[in-house]
């Protein structure tokens, strides 16, 4: 309810004009937090087709690579889908603002993504939380040593 | 492996626990708010008008990240953007859509300055972490 959500004013008239939450996107694919919504999925399959531009000439960039980071202790190795992320973003948000664009050159940890950094920029702002392990880990160490090349 | 790699790992699990409890604040925290919901704040309440409340879940439905990040510059920041009305009315952050055409003008002031007054500008909606978010 907006109008209990300890952000907006109640005494505001015009609070019934907007939309609940709930309304928008209890229909979308559900996801366990965050907006209770999996919006990669639910942009995968169609449910959601937000536009891409709002000026003709913007040039739409789309990456499909996927990069393993494996430095994750004991933890499942983490796959970095380009696909997902450059259908939402485009490479200058993240090239080099946030990342390097090269393989092993971005000393990422968990405790600087826990402060917001790195991949903490979106999730648990935005995007999917961090509470979703799983979701980024995704990738059984032993499986990730097979495929990757050195 | 390299050596230097098997320190991290060891530290990596030490900290666990810290993890843990940097994750635990974040459900604590007493917010209601939609996740991803951005409060502007930094002149609306010195001049008299209700903070802004920008909900991302509504426009994520509508616009993908880099329409506002990309093409229309948006800082992914909270606090990050000084937004003055007088830019909005010549087109640029909000009013590059609010504008009678691609969304609803600005002559609807409390759709957008809907938050109550005094709020701390930055993003709410839980699982915060420590970093941007505490701008
Ligand atoms: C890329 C275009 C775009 C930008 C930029 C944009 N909006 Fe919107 N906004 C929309 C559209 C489209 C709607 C839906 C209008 C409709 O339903 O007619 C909307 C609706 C809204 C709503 C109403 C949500 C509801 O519950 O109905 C609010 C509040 C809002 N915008 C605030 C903002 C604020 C604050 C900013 C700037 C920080 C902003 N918008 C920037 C496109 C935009
Ligand atoms: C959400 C953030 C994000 C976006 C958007 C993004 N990238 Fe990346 N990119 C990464 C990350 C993370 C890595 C891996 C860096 C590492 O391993 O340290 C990477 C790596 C790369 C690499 C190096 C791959 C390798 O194996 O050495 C290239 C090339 C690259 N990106 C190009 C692009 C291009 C082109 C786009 C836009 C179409 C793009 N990226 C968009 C985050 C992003
Ligand atoms: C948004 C994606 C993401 C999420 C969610 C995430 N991690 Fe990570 N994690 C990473 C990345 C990226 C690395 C660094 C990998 C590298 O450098 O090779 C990492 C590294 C780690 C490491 C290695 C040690 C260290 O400190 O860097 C541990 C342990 C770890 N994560 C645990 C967790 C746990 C536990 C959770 C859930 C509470 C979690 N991660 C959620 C992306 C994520
Ligand atoms: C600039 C913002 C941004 C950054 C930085 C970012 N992501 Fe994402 N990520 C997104 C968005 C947007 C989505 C779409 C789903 C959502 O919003 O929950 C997403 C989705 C994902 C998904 C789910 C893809 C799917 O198909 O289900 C994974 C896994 C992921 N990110 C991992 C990472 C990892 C690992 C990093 C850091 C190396 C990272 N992300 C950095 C914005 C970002
Ligand atoms: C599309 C959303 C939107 C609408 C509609 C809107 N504003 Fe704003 N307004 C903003 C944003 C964003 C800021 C910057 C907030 C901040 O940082 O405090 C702002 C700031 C202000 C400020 C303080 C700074 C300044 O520039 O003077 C006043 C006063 C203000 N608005 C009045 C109004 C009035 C009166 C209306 C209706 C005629 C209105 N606004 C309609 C989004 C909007
Ligand atoms: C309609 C415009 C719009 C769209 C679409 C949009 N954002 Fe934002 N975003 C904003 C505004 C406005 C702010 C607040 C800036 C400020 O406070 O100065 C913001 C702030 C942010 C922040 C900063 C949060 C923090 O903790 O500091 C992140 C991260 C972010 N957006 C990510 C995203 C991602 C990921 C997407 C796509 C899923 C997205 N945004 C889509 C307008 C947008």
């Amino acid at each position: 309810m907006l109008a209990r959500d300890d952000l907006h004013d109640p005494n505001n008239l015009a609070l019934s004009l907007l939309q609940e939450p709930a309304e928008a996107l209890a229909v979308l694919a559900p996801a366990q937090e965050g907006n209770f919504v999996d919006w990669a999925a639910a942009l995968r399959s169609g449910e959601i087709s937000p536009r891409t531009n709002v000026y003709p000439e913007t040039k739409i960039r789309v990456l499909d690579l996927d990069v393993l980071m494996t430095d994750t202790a004991a933890m499942p190795v983490v796959r970095f889908p380009h696909r997902p992320h450059t259908e939402w973003l485009d490479c200058s948000n993240c090239h080099d603002k946030i990342f390097v664009a090269k393989g092993g050159a971005n000393p990422i940890t968990m405790f600087k993504i826990l402060q917001g950094d790195f991949c903490g920029q979106c999730h648990g702002a935005v995007s999917f939380p961090l509470t979703q392990c799983r979701r980024c880990h995704s990738v059984p160490r032993d499986q990730a040593l097979r495929v990757e090349p050195q | 492996m390299k050596p230097a790699r098997s320190t991290i790992r060891r530290l990596g699990w030490r900290f666990l626990p810290f993890y843990l409890a940097v994750l635990a604040l974040g459900f604590i925290w007493p917010v209601a708010a939609e996740y991803g919901d951005v409060v502007l704040n930094h002149r609306s309440d010195r001049a008299g008008v209700r903070p802004v409340i920008f909900p991302h879940w509504f426009h994520r439905i509508r616009f993908r990240c880099k329409v506002c990040h990309h093409e229309l510059g948006f800082e992914m920041r909270a606090g990050a953007n000084d937004v003055k009305m007088s830019d909005l009315a010549q087109g640029k952050f909000c009013g590059m859509c609010h504008n009678n055409e691609v969304a609803w003008g600005l002559e609807n002031c409390d759709l957008c300055h809907s938050g109550k007054p005094g709020l701390a500008g930055g993003i709410y909606g839980g699982h915060r972490t420590l970093g941007p978010g505490r701008w």
